[in-house]
Parts: structure tokens; sequence; C-alpha cells
């Protein structure tokens, strides 16, 4: 199989050029002095200095932090009951309209439920009086909603990773369910539910489309912000944003690679050590 | 809510009359307080996150057909009412499929249908092609080295899809990098437009959505049973042969689940048409949203809604299940 690698290596990694150019070409123009974009004129921080007196960007990303991590935790803790509900619960009433109805905000359009959730709040709005306007609250209802399915997918695969043996003899023992639940179930899929909330709190920041039919006047989130300057053309304090974003979202990455290879390791050499033993 | 209930769960002790006579701080008593009935708790386990689906998931797709069918009102909210209180206790339903009609007349629809599912299938075709190579030599990398690979293609997705096409523009536009170094190297005298073109869209399309093909593509090649290949090989099999025969055909649920992850969001992609696609470049998610935020045409946007997902979205979804419950059997 070695031999023939050189010309699946060749494509492969053509492909991840692919990926990378863009964004390291967006990087390096980040510290060009000129205003001009993508005449290179010289080295220069001065892009960072400048987003640092944006206020207008420095408060959409705080409103953008703030939804981001209320709708994450929030989305960690029902999609954790759904992705529960779902591999634990042989069956119960309303199993096959949970199953579609969990993964589903993964693959709809997202201008499609953007849609459909600002028509919802518009009509509770003039049935109930809630919620009254659109800004924060809609945000979070709605990023709660597409990002607990991820929590849900990665909760169900994890438990399905690990079969019911430890829960079931716990049972028998006598433990409640919800202790059975808090001592054994949620520490084994913490992993799970770190990943989780990691990847709801990133897709909730990045959001656009949802965000900008939900959202009312005076709420613009980041991505609402940086889309209208786009708009206007490419501009260096976007290029220094974008910089930023990506070595914060790197070294996450590489990190939790790399606990990812040392924990893989550790229970290998656990393995060993244990099959050493008999 | 009874059949929920876990065979295990019979053997427990009732916990109720053991509790119930301990004293003690709030917090041993609150530790040990009465269990809820043990169908109630399964019962809100699932209801909570079901109860939140439906309201704020199924019922706006109710409320979106219900808009559909209303006409345009210059109001807030800006249609009309389907029931109708004359005064009294008498209620006239009132039915529009004017939007409906007009979707089928004016060939704008249409032909930005058209487009998405054109634009959504050369994409998926082009993510193929570029992730299948990707994923095979990530799952051929001995195992300690995978995660480094995988995290390679990962990292992209975790970062903002907004400023990955935004990166593109940079690198597209008229006076942008690539025009940069082709005049400067004399290649070319005139800029070429690349911007506001519709292989600007794919580009952007194929680039962004490209992880979303590599990561189903590898789950399904690193399960592969190498000795398949090897036995292949040993039987004289050529190497392209045995990727054909054996490999090719052994990867169709990653290649199946790729490219509905990359076919379904790509119909209905906006942010990419808006940003990198010209005037012409029709594309029905970019369409709505024109309805929507620019004409303030709310029962037309619903109308496009309803439509796409009927026509695109749940064939998809279904054609989905399907496939997972065939690989489940099979």
């Amino acid at each position: 199989m070695r031999r023939r690698s050189t010309s699946l290596k060749v494509l492969a990694l053509t492909g991840f050029a692919f990926l990378y150019l863009p964004i390291l070409t967006m990087v390096v123009l980040s510290f060009n002095e000129s205003r001009l974009v993508t005449v290179w004129s010289g080295f220069s921080p001065k892009w960072y200095g400048e987003l640092l007196h944006d206020d207008q960007i420095l408060g959409a990303a705080m409103i953008s932090l703030k939804i981001a991590f209320i709708s994450a935790s929030l989305a960690v803790v029902l999609g954790t009951l759904a992705g529960f509900a779902l591999s634990r619960f042989p069956k119960f009433r309303g199993k096959v309209a949970l199953t579609g109805m969990v993964s589903a905000p993964l693959v709809m359009p997202e201008v499609i439920t953007g849609l459909a959730l600002l028509l919802l709040f518009v009509a509770m709005e003039s049935l109930l009086g809630w919620p009254k306007g659109r800004g924060v609250v809609t945000l979070i209802i709605s990023h709660v909603t597409f990002c607990m399915a991820y929590v849900a997918v990665v909760v169900q695969s994890r438990l399905a990773d690990m079969d019911g043996v430890i829960e079931e003899a716990a049972l028998d023992l006598g433990a409640r369910p919800w202790r059975v639940f808090v001592d054994i179930t949620l520490p084994m899929i913490a992993p799970a539910l770190v990943s989780g909330w990691l990847l709801s709190f990133t897709v909730s920041f990045d959001d656009l489309v949802i965000s900008a039919f939900v959202s009312g006047p005076g709420y613009s989130t980041l991505p609402m912000v940086i889309f209208s300057k786009v708009r206007l053309g490419v501009s260096p304090e976007v290029n220094a944003l974008a910089t930023m974003m990506i070595v914060v979202v790197g070294i996450g990455v590489v990190l939790f690679t790399w606990n990812a290879a040392r924990l893989h390791r550790m229970r290998q050499r656990e393995e060993r050590a244990a099959a050493a033993g008999l | 809510m009874s059949g929920g209930d876990q065979t295990a769960a019979q053997a427990v002790p009732d916990p109720g009359v053991a509790s119930r006579p301990r004293t003690g701080s709030v917090l041993t008593r609150l530790k040990h307080r009465l269990p809820l009935p043990r169908g109630l708790g399964q019962g809100m386990v699932s209801g909570i996150p079901l109860g939140w689906l439906l309201v704020f998931f199924l019922l706006p797709f109710g409320v979106v057909l219900k808009i559909s069918l209303a006409d345009t009102a210059i109001a807030m909210p800006p249609y009309t009412a389907l029931l109708d209180w004359d005064g009294e206790a008498v209620a006239t339903l009132q039915l529009n499929f004017g939007k409906y009609l007009f979707l089928l007349e004016d060939t704008l629809y249409l032909s930005a249908y058209a487009g998405s599912l054109k634009v959504a299938a050369v994409s998926t075709l082009f993510c193929l092609l570029i992730g299948y190579p990707m994923a095979l030599f990530i799952a051929r990398q001995p195992a300690e080295r995978r995660p480094l690979w995988l995290a390679l293609v990962i990292l992209p997705f975790w970062t903002s899809l907004l400023l990955r096409v935004y990166a593109w523009i940079g690198l597209l536009q008229h006076n942008g990098v690539i025009n940069n170094i082709l005049i400067n190297l004399g290649i070319i005298d005139q800029p070429l437009v690349m911007m506001q073109t519709d292989f600007a869209v794919y580009l952007g399309v194929v680039y962004t959505y490209l992880p979303f093909m590599v990561l189903p593509l590898y789950a399904t090649l690193e399960k592969l049973d190498e000795t398949l290949l090897e036995a292949a090989a040993d039987l004289g099999s050529a190497p392209w042969k045995a990727f054909l025969t054996v490999t090719l055909p052994l990867s169709r649920p990653g290649m199946v689940a790729g490219s509905m992850l990359v076919f379904i969001p790509a119909v209905g992609e906006f942010v990419i048409p808006a940003l990198m696609g010209g005037p012409d470049t029709l594309m029905i998610g970019r369409v709505l949203w024109d309805e929507f935020f620019n004409n303030r045409d709310w029962p037309m946007a619903s109308a496009v809604a309803v439509v796409m997902m009927v026509v695109l979205v749940i064939p998809v979804m279904l054609l989905r299940n399907g496939q997972n419950k065939t690989a489940e059997h099979g």
C-alpha cells in the first residue's frame, strides 16, 4: 500500500493547501500597513490597534460572546437530555419525533430556520405578548434550538459507545436513577459534554443568517457587523479580527488534539500494563 | 410512560418509605427526598427537549405555512389574517394561493431553484473529488498521526464561515492577491474578473463545505478492513483496480453521508452568493432573503421557504433516513 501512495499524497496535500492558502494569505495581509488591503507596503500591527478602539466591533463582540455562552450552556443541558433519552430509553412517547427533530436543524438551510423562528416570535408576541420585541431572548432561543442538535448528536454517539452495564449494576444495587445519572453517566460522558459545549459556542458565535432574522434593532452580533463591513469591501480591520479569531481557535484545537492524544497514549499504556499483569 | 421502565429499575426497593422518617440538614433531606415516580422522571428527561423542539422547531414551520397562505398587507406584521371575524360569531377562512401561483408564473423563482440545485450538485461533486483523497490519505496514516491531520481538517470548520469567505475575496478581487501576482509575473496584462461570478460562488461553496465531506468519508474509510485490500493485491489485482472494486464501493455510506451534508445546506446557502456572486447569480436562499429584508413580502418569503422544504429538504432527509436504516440492518 505504501508504494502507490505518492500520487495520493500529492492529491491530499493539494487539498490541504487549498484549505489553508486563503487563511494564511489573510493572516499575512492583516500585518499590511497599507489601507489598500491587498497591496503590500510594509509590516505594521497598526490594524490590531485600530481594532481595539473600534467600539462597534467590540460592542458586537461582547453581545456575541454573551449569547454564545448562554446558548451553549442551555444547549448542553437540553441536548444531553435528548441524547440520553434517545440512547438509553428503549421507547417513549414521541421517540420518532425526537429522533427526527433533533438532527433536522443540522441540515436545515439557515434561511428557512431563521424565517420560521422569526415568524413564530412575531405570532407569539401578538398572541401571548411574549417575547417582547426581538433581541437577546429571541437570539438565545434560536441559538439553543440549533446548538442542542450538535450536543445531542455528540452525546448520543458517546453513549452508544459505552454499554449500559455499569449503570445497570448501580440500579441493581439500589441507586436511584437520578443518582446513577449524576454519579456514573455524567462523568463518563463529560468529554462529550465539553466538545458539545465548545461546538455550540463556536456555531452560535459564528451564526449570521439566523441571527439576522431573529434579532432586533440595536442588537447586532459580531457576524452581522462583519457582514455589513465586508459588503462595503475588504477592510484591514477585518483581516486583523479574523487573524485573532483564527489564533484563538487554533490554540484551542491544538490543545484539544494534544490532550486527546495524551489520553489515548495513557489508555494504551494502562491496557498494556493490565495485559502484562495478567 | 410505563413502557419505558427498565427491568433493572424493578430491583430498586421503594425508597420513599426509607427516606421519610430521616431527619437532618436540609441538604441530606434534599439528597434523600422522595424520588419522582419513575415514569414521570423519565417523561421529563425526554419531554423537555421534545417540548422545546415542538415549540421552537416544528411549530415555526406551521406558522410559515400559515403565512404563506396569507396576502401581503401594509401593516405590522405585514400580512393579512387568515381568519376574519366580521363582528359577530361568523369567522371566514381566507386562503390565498396567490403567492404559490406567482412562484410558478415568475421565471425568477424557478431559475433560482434550478440555479441552487446546480450550484449544490456541482459543488458536492467537487467536494467529493477533492475530499476523497484527503480522507483516504488520513485513514492510511499511522494511528498516532491521524488526530493531527484530522485537526487540520477541522480547524477551518471551527473558524467563522463568514471570515473564510472573506479570505477568498481578498484573493480574488479586481486588485486582489491573485491578480497582483499574475500581473507582476507578466502572465496577464488585465486583471481577471473572478469576483461576482458563478466561478467564485462554486469556489466558495466547495471551500466552505469541504470539511463536511472529508469527516464522514474518513469515518468510513478508517473502519475499512485493510486485509481485503491485501487479499486483492495477493490475488494479483493492481492497486487502482483494488481501489475501484474494493475501497470505492465499501466507502459508499461515507460518500452518501458527506454528499448530504454538503448538498442540503449548499442549496439554501445565502452568505456565499451574497458576498461572492454577481447580480445574476440566482440562488433561492438569496431570493428568500431579498423577499424578506428588501421587499418586506413576508408571505412570498414564506411560500419560497415552503416550496424549498417540500421540493428539496424533505425528500433528501427521507432519503438519508432510509440510508441510515438500511445501513443499520445491513
